[in-house]
């Protein structure tokens, strides 16, 4: 690793504080996302189940 | 402009403008994402009080303005659907009160991060932590009553009163550094006169800034369009939907 990548990692002596920071942020924002999106497959899975004979997808 | 306005507070109508706008939002919101963490945390300068820390104001900062935005949504879709029993409404709020309550203890715990190394303490009883900290549990309280009462529309209509209450503690949020001007720094952009920021760390802000509020407005757009499904499940225009196959 060259000397300024590292001197980047180590945010002058922050770097545990800012990079905690960064990666929780991350991590949320991914999460929101994922947990939305299988929010919606879960609601629209369980109401196809629901539907009435004739109205519900055709499974082929 | 009433007909449009009319036409969009229609669960179906809604529900295909979020389908449609959702993934543009986060597409935009990557884009802004990635130009603000490179401005962020390579171009701009290290403070000259702060040190490199100061780099956490740029996830810090947009979750905690966040945090409040959320709020007000959900707060002004409640007030809305109390006095004109507007479905959509309920719909918007129920999908907020997740995303809030998650950039609200997003900012509370990029805060503790930076006061560690800054104040020497991870949390103190300051007004601006002590009331941000009341904004989670205002967000919880609405989470647990949603999930208490079985009758959507008595959850939405609790929710809502709960939320429109607790509306005064977010002036407090805002003016509790200046009105107690405790441990936590005084606003640094939101300020009469110029922002107390140079160019180059300011822009950046702004960035980061509009990437978390573009990726809000598509998490609450695939949110409300779970809710939209649910609270009109036996609406013609849901059957029809699902019956196509699998909507998305």
């Amino acid at each position: 690793m060259t000397n300024e990548l590292r001197e980047f990692f180590a945010m002058g002596g922050y770097g545990l504080f800012v990079w905690s920071s960064y990666g929780l942020t991350a991590l949320l924002l991914v999460g929101n996302l994922v947990l939305a999106v299988r929010r919606e497959r879960r609601v629209i899975r369980e109401l196809s189940r629901r539907l009435p004979v004739g109205a519900g997808h055709d499974p082929a | 402009m009433f007909k449009t306005l009319h036409k969009y507070a229609s669960p179906m109508h809604f529900h295909a403008l979020a389908r449609r706008w959702s993934t543009p939002l986060l597409w935009l919101s990557a884009v802004l994402f990635a130009a603000g963490l490179a401005g962020g945390l390579v171009m701009a300068p290290a403070d000259y009080q702060q040190g490199e820390s100061f780099r956490i104001i740029y996830v810090h900062v947009p979750s905690a303005w966040l945090s409040m935005f959320a709020y007000m949504v959900m707060a002004g879709a409640g007030a809305v659907s109390l006095i004109w029993r507007v479905k959509l409404m309920d719909a918007l709020a129920r999908a907020a009160a997740p995303l809030g309550a998650s950039f609200t203890a997003l900012a509370l715990a990029t805060g503790s991060l930076w006061g560690k190394p800054m104040w020497g303490t991870w949390w103190v009883w300051d007004a601006r932590l002590t009331s941000e900290l009341l904004l989670l549990f205002l967000y919880l309280g609405y989470m647990a009553l949603q999930s208490a009462i079985d009758d959507r529309r008595a959850a939405a209509r609790a929710g809502a009163v709960l939320a429109v209450v607790g509306v005064v503690n977010i002036p407090i949020i805002h003016y509790s550094v200046e009105w107690w001007s405790t441990l936590h720094q005084p606003a640094t952009i939101t300020r009469l006169g110029a922002p107390a920021m140079a160019t180059s760390m300011l822009i950046p802000l702004l960035l980061m800034a509009l990437a978390f509020q573009l990726l809000f407005f598509a998490l609450l757009f695939i949110r409300a369009r779970s809710e939209l499904l649910e609270f009109e499940q036996r609406s013609l225009w849901v059957r029809e939907l699902l019956g196509q196959g699998s909507p998305r």
